[in-house]
């Protein structure tokens, strides 16, 4: 029995900061003062506060530490871990307001969460299956086996309502039901589940595989019972292997244990798990072309119907649900539909989790009931935006969604209402911008990746994408006219009627929504030739104002084109000659505005 | 595995170490002195007592083990508070392994104050 357990987050982004080095470190000086077999060291998955990593929590005190480095180590051991002894100066800021020590759970990161999927996630060692279970782990699949037939466990997802976490929020328990009806010849149907994360921003699926492989393995097997399949395929991402090891290790463990592979919980039910390594295409994501792909063929998707509830992986039936979604399912077999139906709006039940990046304080993963507003989650949960900005909009839904602006911050968060502000909730990536982000310059940023990602199989959005980005890069060099933006228009629309796949489909959104809420923006660019967020290099110019300039000559130095010099002017009661920018020569970095003291340059 | 019933028998012996990251600890809670003068006189081996005493006993749903630094009396130590939800603390001075269990038995389990072990000044 250990008297105190240390657990240090090995995600991906705290083991980039450097937690493995943190861990051995931990176990050699527990070592040295012989407390290793009083304290023990836990390696877990993501807590969520990626921005303050490496994060170790030690119980059962709740003293969360931050940033911690190797060389703090040895004084929480000596101090906090031998001694008693809280090291304040290492501890999280807000959980040491006014001198006292507060638990996690009232931080305001944390306060407003609520944590379903991501429940275990920076709490139990995930290569240790017996930490799951005794997190009332495979209880569900249990449950499930022994009290429930295949169509209670449907009418018990349908029930609680679930959505696709994967962005578009089908029905969960409907697929389940279709999978299970359309077809009923007594062959083969297949299980799948999609952790091809591709939206720029997004890794909740990945902090799930990281965190706690066992809730996506226990709810496959349950979705498996449902329909009648005995095999089921994780289709991951090569590019994530943390996770892609630790599902592995959970896979095997749970084979080890009898919970996957013949005759599970002497039930007669067999149900095994294969990983398939994607190679990160972003189309992969998209249902018909990861099941393609897994099948051995070109990530290529194909048009629906057949749906693949009919026709799916190897032409047979198959339910194909995200990571999120089905980590949700264990939990409303355990807690019963009442109490998942309790969170949420009327259409969207339980919880979402946002990826919170870009201009914002708290960086990391936070899961919310649906129906949280923007306005929370960006001021209360993501504290706010750095250096007194001011907030300009928000992206969701990564390359498929749209933008956020200001005026729908207290737009209660869910798939319907995001879809009614043109955007769409996507896998949950959120990205905030502030005022120093270019809106035509953001759209031309995610155009840019679907025009990289898109497979090429359907013109619409092989060269529609293409010249899309070709009008957007116009207007951000001050070239495009007013008839343009119609163009853009247009053309927008038609890729979205046109396109085979999703990928296409939902490609022109970031520039219809900034469109919608941003036209100024476009129209300063095309009629006034400015970016007026400063931003679009082709709109800008530098110049020194000569009577502010000193003549100190810093940002001469700074200048990697050598486009500064000195001129023959003094300005009054200077000592030195001001200096000029030749404009021909600039590059319009903006190092030379980053050493000015004396803010005599201006970019307009 | 093959039965519900091993998996609850992991469930159990699983849940007392994972049911103790819990943010709020709720019930009773048993400080022990931890810092130099606390381990000094023996503060150590009392913690552990009280650690394996208390999951022995099953109750690691009710009740937290941890440590503190130095309270300033440290002639009296090992000493050993325990809080209690809306009655005084209680504070055992002088502590010993054995003097733990008796603790658990008497005071944790049986809601009686061992008084001899108890400071008086």
């Amino acid at each position: 029995m250990y008297r105190s357990h240390i657990l240090v987050c090995g995600g991906t982004g705290c083991t980039s900061s450097g937690s493995a080095a943190i861990i051995d470190k931990l176990n050699y000086e527990l070592a040295k003062n012989g407390l290793e077999n009083e304290v023990q060291v836990v390696k877990t998955g993501c807590h969520g506060l990626c921005a303050l990593g490496p994060i170790a929590i030690v119980y059962p005190e709740g003293t969360f530490y931050s940033m911690i480095k190797v060389e703090d180590v040895e004084e929480i051991v000596t101090e906090h871990l031998l001694k008693g002894r809280v090291v304040t100066r290492l501890v999280y800021d807000e959980t040491i307001k006014n001198g006292e020590v507060k638990a996690l759970a009232d931080t305001d990161f944390y306060k407003k969460q609520k944590r379903i999927a991501l429940r275990n996630c920076g709490v139990i060692n995930p290569e240790d299956i017996e930490e799951y279970i005794g997190t009332r782990g495979y209880e569900a699949l249990g449950k499930v086996l022994t009290e429930m037939t295949p169509e209670q466990v449907i009418d018990t997802i349908l029930a609680s309502g679930l959505r696709g976490r994967g962005g578009a929020g089908f029905p969960t328990g409907k697929k389940w039901q279709l999978a299970r009806n359309l077809v009923q010849d007594g062959g083969q149907k297949y299980v799948c589940c999609n952790a091809d994360e591709g939206d720029p921003g997004a890794f909740m699926d990945r902090s799930v595989l990281e965190g706690d492989p066992h809730a996506l393995i226990e709810a496959m097997a349950i979705a498996g019972y449902a329909i009648g399949a005995s095999q089921g395929y994780v289709y991951v991402r090569a590019e994530y292997p943390i996770a892609v090891s630790r599902l592995q290790i959970a896979i095997e463990q749970a084979r080890e244990y009898g919970l996957l592979g013949k005759d599970i919980f002497g039930t007669g039910f067999d149900f095994d798990i294969g990983i398939r390594l994607g190679a990160g295409a972003f189309v992969c994501g998209e249902e018909t072309a990861l099941m393609t792909s897994i099948e051995g063929n070109r990530g290529e998707p194909r048009p629906r119907p057949p749906f693949p509830a009919v026709k799916g992986l190897f032409e047979r039936p198959t339910v194909l649900n995200n990571v999120e979604t089905y980590a949700n399912v264990p939990q409303i077999i355990l807690n019963g539909v009442e109490w998942f139906t309790s969170m949420g709006t009327e259409k969207s039940k339980g919880t979402k989790v946002f990826a919170l990046g870009g201009k914002i304080n708290n960086t990391g993963l936070v899961e919310v009931p649906m129906g949280t507003t923007l306005r929370e989650i960006v001021e209360e949960i993501g504290g706010g935006i750095p250096n007194g900005k001011k907030f300009k909009a928000a992206q969701t839904g990564g390359p498929s969604g749209g933008c956020i602006s200001a005026e729908n911050l207290d737009v209660p968060i869910d798939y319907d209402n995001l879809i009614a502000i043109g955007s769409m909730m996507g896998s949950g990536g959120l990205i905030v911008m502030d005022e120093d982000n270019c809106m035509v310059d953001i759209a031309k940023f995610f155009l840019q990746f679907t025009v990289d990602e898109s497979c090429g199989k359907c013109t619409p959005c092989r060269i529609g994408t293409r010249r899309l980005l070709e009008l957007l890069d116009k207007v951000t060099k001050g070239q495009a006219t007013m008839e343009d933006i119609d163009r853009i228009e247009k053309l927008c629309y038609y890729i979205k009627d046109n396109s085979l796949c999703g990928l296409g489909q939902t490609a022109p959104n970031p520039v219809l929504s900034t469109l919608q809420y941003f036209r100024d923006e476009y129209i300063a660019h095309v009629v006034d030739k400015k970016c007026p967020a400063g931003v679009c290099k082709d709109l800008l110019s530098f110049t020194i104002d000569k009577d502010k300039c000193i003549g100190c000559g810093m940002c001469a130095k700074q200048c990697p084109a050598g486009a500064i010099s000195k001129t023959d002017y003094i300005a009054p009661g200077k000592k030195l000659p001001a200096l000029a920018i030749d404009t021909s020569k600039c590059v319009k970095c903006g190092a030379c505005i980053e050493k000015c003291k004396f803010g005599a340059i201006e970019k307009k | 595995m093959k039965s519900l019933e091993e998996l609850k028998a992991i469930r159990e012996k699983m849940q007392g170490k994972v049911g103790f990251r819990k943010e709020e600890a709720e019930g009773i809670r048993v400080v022990v002195g931890m810092a130099t003068c606390g381990i000094a006189a023996g503060a150590r081996p009392v913690l552990n007592a009280f650690v394996e005493g208390v999951a022995q006993a099953g109750l690691n749903d009710k009740i937290t083990v941890t440590q503190a630094g130095c309270i300033g009396l440290c002639q009296y130590e090992p000493i050993v508070e325990i809080i209690e939800p809306g009655k005084d603390k209680i504070t055992y001075a002088k502590m010993t392994p054995d003097k733990a269990k008796e603790v658990i038995e008497k005071h944790l389990k049986g809601g009686q104050v061992v008084a001899q072990y108890t400071l008086s000044m």
